[in-house]
């Protein structure tokens, strides 16, 4: 049991994560359509600098020898304003002259993005196996209730949850969060109202930007090594998440991001028992609840019946 | 959606298929006595002799190249049929592809036990049958996907094909009995009628003086393979069933109501494009000499996309054509790494401080497909005909000659 419990805060810890990009993913959707293959590399790209800057020698914040958490917080936000600013030229420079085009085309060129970010990136890292984030929780772990709890899964949990939270108050209430939902819902009328879809679009490229670069953050800490190239293979999984969610539903892209999540971890944690399903199958779970969804339901749990999407 | 931005997709997706979807005419109407060849079956012809004649010229290394090359291009037939002609996405074609090169290379390798301790299973089946199970098998795994593949459309079925392949990477490292796990297996080479497509001790086979090796037969059979799939692909796209699949791209309701299956011939096309990568998997396992599960990642998925949208989507000569770019471009940037700015040759990496040839090529083929999508959807075919359009704008040239 108590083993359960523990794999279940560890999922929806790891879920919480994946809603985060699972949400980049739907709002770049709602706002324009297009499906972003670029998150991994966003998501390297915010990751990248985070780490980079909030390494010892990074900013000249703090103890230059050691680790600061104030360097650290610091570092988190440049890294999340690079992420944001690389999706903003991505959309402007790239996604926006071909706005009138076939949204598959549009999709395959963010794949050509990100072949091109992430080579820049992987380029980067060079000789270096992993880089650490230079995060406050290091390895250190909670004793309570009988459970052994990371203290970096802690906060994954908690700023996964106080980003969502703000992210619904921020879509349900604020100008721009009504703006997004009306193009959602209705491009040409919204348009007509005085709504300006290019800038709705900048906005949920950025959005989807920041929020990969946090959840590249809290894939790189403790329990994995530091940043490697492999997150992006991390970050492939919120795309069953969305998926699951239903590619039109932000609800869906949370609930989708902490199944994926928790069936992730409950196989990782009784991989004894499943032995049969041979090593690693954890990783493909998410792939495996996401088409077993499908054959339900071809457009996710809470995605729209759209039969004539283009 | 709604309806109005649909039509203009439609109109988009349209002259796709306007620029790259129907294949060069004019080796047909070639033979005509009346008129003088046109430029098509000149190229056309040149082409054959290219490829028959390249063996006796090229070293070892650019003729597994090639080999290479012609393996890709098969399998992006496939996809640029999928994609191009039929309007769905896939990111899981490589997983195709490492269906048909594990199915050839069990099906024709030696019975286990055969092979001594640590072996992989095989059932040691004449490697011509062992081929054809192979590429109906990636067409059965097509198939036994129509499920998702027939109802899902475009973005949505191009998310679900990724559970493919990391699916199958999973099974292709676990299934250690079939696969030899993350090692991999050993590929037999291929025999028909007894005459070894592969490396043959103590044989010296000359043909006009040049020693016919390994890499010279499996030329000539990827060649041969490649020009059937080829005219396989026209037939298919200029007849009812091409037709049917661009109906079904285009306007999947209307193609409904005027009596096409859309079910059924989504989930057709996604077989056959299926049997496609197949045989571009035995190919590549035949010239690869040994399969390992991570040749067959999501990276070669993202690699056939790119052959296909540099091509010009739903083109078959684009797609070899795109195919040959992303298969060659490392070899060739490597190769004259020193002739060309920023570019490190493999030995000088660390003094020069330049790309190396590998990286180069990414990023090559990343703009590539970002730049030709902006300003080029038809890919390099549409650039070729828009070439020969003004070629054919200039005044009249004096002599049909000038064209070659």
């Amino acid at each position: 049991m108590t083993t359960f419990v523990q794999l279940l805060v560890a999922g929806v810890s790891v879920g919480a994560v994946y809603a985060l990009l699972a949400l980049g993913f739907v709002v770049v959707f709602k706002a324009t359509g297009v499906v972003n293959f670029a998150q991994p590399a966003l998501l390297m790209a915010g990751a990248y600098v985070t780490a980079r800057l909030s390494a010892p020698g990074g900013l000249p914040i703090g103890d230059p020898a050691s680790t600061s958490p104030v360097r650290f917080a610091v570092a988190l936000l440049i890294g999340a304003g690079a992420a944001a600013a690389l999706a903003l030229v991505i959309q402007r420079g790239l996604v926006h002259p071909m706005a009138a085009r076939s949204v598959v085309a549009v999709s395959i060129l963010t794949i050509g993005v990100d072949v091109v970010v992430q080579t820049e990136i992987v380029r980067r890292f060079g000789a270096v196996e992993a880089l650490s984030m230079g995060d406050p929780w290091g390895s250190s772990v909670i004793h309570e209730f009988g459970l052994t709890v990371p203290h970096t899964r802690i906060a994954a949990l908690a700023v996964g949850l106080l980003v969502i939270t703000a992210f619904f108050a921020w879509f349900r209430l604020s100008t721009w969060g009504v703006a997004m939902r009306a193009v959602a819902e209705d491009p040409e009328t919204a348009a007509l109202m005085g709504i300006r879809r290019s800038r709705v679009a900048a906005v949920a490229w950025l959005l989807a930007g920041a929020l990969a670069a946090i959840a590249g953050l809290f894939i790189s800490v403790s329990p994995a090594a530091g940043l490697t190239p492999a997150a992006t293979v991390v970050a492939l999984h919120a795309f069953p998440a969305a998926i699951i969610g239903g590619l039109d539903s932000t609800t869906g892209a949370v609930l989708g991001g902490l199944v994926v999540g928790v069936a992730e971890m409950l196989t990782q944690g009784y991989a004894s028992d499943l032995a049969f399903l041979g090593r690693g199958f954890h990783a493909v779970m998410p792939y495996v609840v996401m088409v077993a969804v499908l054959l339900i339901r071809p457009s996710g749990l809470f995605g729209t019946r759209e039969l004539h999407r283009v | 959606m709604s309806e109005p931005r649909a039509i203009v997709t439609d109109v988009d997706l349209a002259a796709y298929n306007d620029s790259g979807g129907r294949p060069p005419a004019g080796r047909l109407r070639a033979a005509r006595p009346t008129r003088p060849p046109r430029p098509g079956s000149l190229l056309a012809l040149a082409v054959a002799v290219a490829l028959l004649v390249a063996p006796l010229y090229l070293d070892g290394s650019w003729l597994r190249l090639g080999v290479f090359a012609f393996a890709a291009a098969v399998a992006a037939l496939g996809l640029t049929l999928l994609i191009g002609q039929a309007g769905q996405l896939s990111l899981g074609h490589s997983f195709f592809v490492a269906v048909g090169a594990y199915g050839y290379t069990f099906f024709a390798a030696a019975r286990s036990g055969d092979g001594g301790p640590g072996s992989a299973a095989g059932l040691g089946l004449p490697p011509i049958v062992a081929l054809v199970l192979a590429v109906l098998l990636a067409g059965a795994t097509g198939w036994a996907f129509s499920p998702i593949a027939g109802r899902l459309r475009g973005i949505y079925l191009g998310v679900a094909s990724l559970a493919l392949v990391f699916g199958g990477l999973h099974i292709l490292n676990n299934a250690e009995p079939l696969t030899g796990g993350a090692h991999g297996r050993d590929v037999p080479g291929f025999t028909l009628f007894g005459f070894s497509f592969d490396r043959v001790p103590g044989e010296a086979l000359h043909v006009l003086g040049v020693p016919f090796g390994r890499e010279e037969k499996l030329w000539y059979l990827a060649a041969a393979l490649l020009v059937a799939a080829y005219l396989c692909y026209r037939n298919l796209v200029q007849g009812r069933p091409g037709r049917a699949l661009r109906a079904v791209r285009d306007r999947e309701l209307m193609a409904g109501i005027v009596g096409v299956p859309v079910a059924r011939y989504k989930a057709y096309v996604f077989v056959v494009s299926s049997m496609y990568a197949g045989l571009g998997g035995v190919l590549l396992a035949l010239v690869l000499g040994r399969v390992i599960p991570d040749a067959f990642g999501v990276a070669l998925a993202i690699e056939f996309l790119s052959m296909v949208v540099i091509g010009g989507l739903g083109s078959a000569t684009g797609a070899i054509a795109g195919a040959a770019f992303v298969v060659c471009l490392p070899r060739v940037l490597d190769r004259y790494a020193e002739h060309l700015p920023f570019i490190a040759s493999s030995s000088s990496i660390s003094e020069s401080g330049g790309l190396e040839p590998a990286v180069a090529a990414q990023f090559a083929y990343g703009a590539a497909v970002i730049v030709l999508l902006l300003v080029e959807p038809g890919g390099v075919v549409a650039v070729g005909s828009r070439l020969r359009r003004r070629l054919r704008r200039t005044p009249p040239a004096p002599s049909p000659t000038s064209h070659g």
